[in-house]
């Protein structure tokens, strides 16, 4: 119709399916994250360690590269194993960690601040749908630097290795899968409970750091006085860290995790603590959540 | 007989041990129709429970026959709304969030993009539908939120308090859209407003709450018929008998009373047109000063509906 017709009529077209409306969220929001040049820049910068990654994969099973570089006895020095892939996973990681600080906080609040969200939920449109589309923002981001180039290495390696490696080092690419959900699920989760209930986003993106790194001192304050090691149930990188380990090697004591999730030697949990600490957290941050994302305020 | 548009049966929605809809029985079958109630009467949390963002405690509601409870996304599908408060995204532009909201409703990016400018045009916003929502005029951003309740084409529009805030000219503008947007048939409408205004001027139906019960359900065009035929006069009869003139209207059907002063009220018979009265009190040499239709305004049933029972307000 044309605009100088204004006048109302009613719809008569197709409907999209109801199953697949909550991606219109992480569409919009791909939308407006990428009019930021920092969050673009950060974004691609975080690919460079998969890069380098896969470059060392393939130098260590090229000779005639090593020979090039006059570096024959490198081969020896790199081991494409478990704990290389755990550093992979570790460091990136981290850098998931800072991505959910910049973005997540800008997810839910802006809807809160002037009640858009009674607008999204007086359509077909549940609670449910509305996390899950929030969720499936930073899942996305999240998914695209941790386990999607985690397991591409791993298809690298197994191809120049062969299959039997493959089959034999199978638990690297359950770590790397399981490891990853495990990591980006806890982060997502927190990011958007911290953006419902801190409106200001700085205080909200500094609040994320603030629950890995003042929980993780806390808990190692405990652990020293009271020389324990429960104190760690209270740091999230080492309850993730745990559970990586256990992923990835079965629960070799041995194998501290990598980077910002490594566990001091001594100080390893049992498995199905992490895994009922980080479950309850979990729930604490979805109530968190169903507590605001609510249609109507009730003043009781 | 029309199919109704809401029913409520036995409606009773519960806050903390505090009852804010009890029982609520009705069946609105009105094409527009206006929720009148002081502060707290449980219009907002009516609105609410429809939507389902309320779940009853007792009883139901239904909506076009979609049951609320058991029906609610197939109910939030037939309807569009505009709350009374805030709602928007400030740094979004205006037709990027409507076409957003029309997209969670089901509609095709580029039927929902499409949507989004025509509703722009029509609530008169065309020129500024590229600016960040928090940027408009209150006046603006009420008409931006009409425009995300129409956009995606709904059945029943819920309208919070749509003229609050608006200086005259916008109220006027908002009213006239309510009306077109009634008068074109598409769509019914449900307008929760405590001016009786703006009621009066767009709603063929009310039904007024009182403490969470429903204290008056009228339909207002009747009342608007009925008292057509109420008349008061003002008569001078110059040495004729008043008597022999009430006499005389009494023999065209009407009842009368006669007031002070040459004063007469009456209802007319079905049928009768004024000018039969003008022609008669000729007749009778009677001089008609002033006739006034009897107005039982929207006020005056509202009043009434407000008493309690010791007829204090």
């Amino acid at each position: 119709m044309a605009v100088y017709k204004k006048t109302y009529r009613p719809y008569e077209g197709t409907l999209t399916a109801s199953w697949k409306r909550f991606l219109v969220i992480p569409r919009y929001a791909f939308e407006d994250l990428h009019r930021s040049r920092f969050l673009t820049i950060f974004y691609l910068a975080s690919f460079l360690y998969p890069l380098i990654a896969a470059i060392i994969i393939y130098v260590e099973h090229n000779v005639d590269a090593l020979k090039l570089l006059n570096a024959q006895n490198a081969a020896r020095l790199i081991s494409i194993d478990e704990g290389f892939f755990m550093s992979f996973l570790g460091w990136q990681g981290m850098l998931a960690l800072f991505l959910a600080a910049f973005i997540g906080p800008g997810q839910v609040s802006p809807d809160l601040t002037n009640n858009a969200l009674s607008l999204y939920l007086a359509r077909p449109f549940s609670r449910a749908e509305y996390i899950l589309g929030k969720l499936s923002v930073l899942w996305i981001l999240m998914s695209l630097m941790t386990w999607v180039p985690g397991l591409l290495l791993f298809g690298l390696e197994g191809y120049l290795e062969g299959p039997a490696w493959m089959a034999h080092h199978f638990s690297i690419a359950k770590g790397l899968f399981l490891g990853a959900w495990i990591w980006i699920l806890v982060l997502s989760l927190l990011a958007l409970a911290l953006s419902a209930w801190v409106k200001w986003k700085p205080a909200a993106g500094a609040l994320v750091f603030g629950v890995f790194f003042v929980a993780s001192g806390f808990g190692g304050a405990i652990n020293q006085m009271e020389d324990t090691v429960w104190g760690s149930l209270l740091s999230i990188n080492t309850l993730v860290g745990t559970i990586w380990v256990n992923l990835f090697t079965g629960g070799d004591q041995a194998s501290n995790g990598g980077a910002f999730f490594r566990v001091a030697p001594g100080q390893h949990l049992p498995a199905w603590c992490c895994w009922l600490m980080l479950g309850l957290v979990c729930l604490v941050f979805l109530s968190m959540l169903r507590l605001k994302i609510r249609g109507a305020e009730v003043v009781r | 007989m029309t199919d109704p548009v809401i029913e409520l049966d036995g409606l009773e929605v519960c806050f903390g041990g505090r009852l804010i809809l009890k029982k609520l029985k009705a069946s609105l079958t009105g094409r527009s129709i206006g929720l009148l109630g002081p502060n707290g009467a449980g219009k907002s949390t009516l609105l609410n429970t429809l939507l389902g963002f309320h779940q009853p405690t007792a009883g139901t509601a239904r909506v076009f026959g979609h049951d609320v409870r058991t029906d609610a996304r197939r109910v939030r599908s037939l309807i569009g709304y505009m709350p009374e408060n805030d709602a928007f995204i400030a740094s979004m532009s205006g037709v990027r969030f409507v076409r957003l909201m029309a997209e969670l409703s089901g509609l095709p990016p580029e039927r929902a993009l499409e949507r989004a400018h025509e509703a722009f045009f029509y609530v008169g916003l065309g020129e500024v539908r590229y600016r960040a929502l928090g940027t408009y005029s209150l006046g603006m951003k009420q008409a931006a939120k009409l425009a995300q309740a129409i956009a995606h084409g709904p059945r029943l529009l819920f309208l919070d308090e749509p003229t609050n805030g608006l200086d005259p000219p916008a109220r006027t503008r908002m009213i006239q859209l309510i009306q077109e947007i009634r008068d074109r048939g598409d769509l019914s409408l449900i307008l929760s407003s405590h001016l009786l205004r703006d009621v009066e001027e767009c709603c063929d139906q009310v039904l007024i709450l009182k403490d969470g019960n429903i204290a008056a359900y009228c339909n207002l065009e009747e009342e608007r018929r009925s008292n057509r035929r109420f008349l008061e006069l003002e008569a001078r009869t110059d040495g004729v008998p008043t008597a022999s003139f009430l006499e005389a209207l009494e023999k065209l059907g009407c009842e009368t009373a006669q007031g002070a002063q040459g004063r007469i009220k009456l209802v007319m018979p079905e049928g009768l047109e004024v000018r039969r009265l003008y022609a008669l009190a000729a007749e009778q040499n009677v001089q008609i000063r002033r006739l006034n239709h009897k107005r039982d305004s929207l006020e005056d049933i509202f009043l009434k509906a407000m008493e309690n029972s010791n007829g204090r307000l």
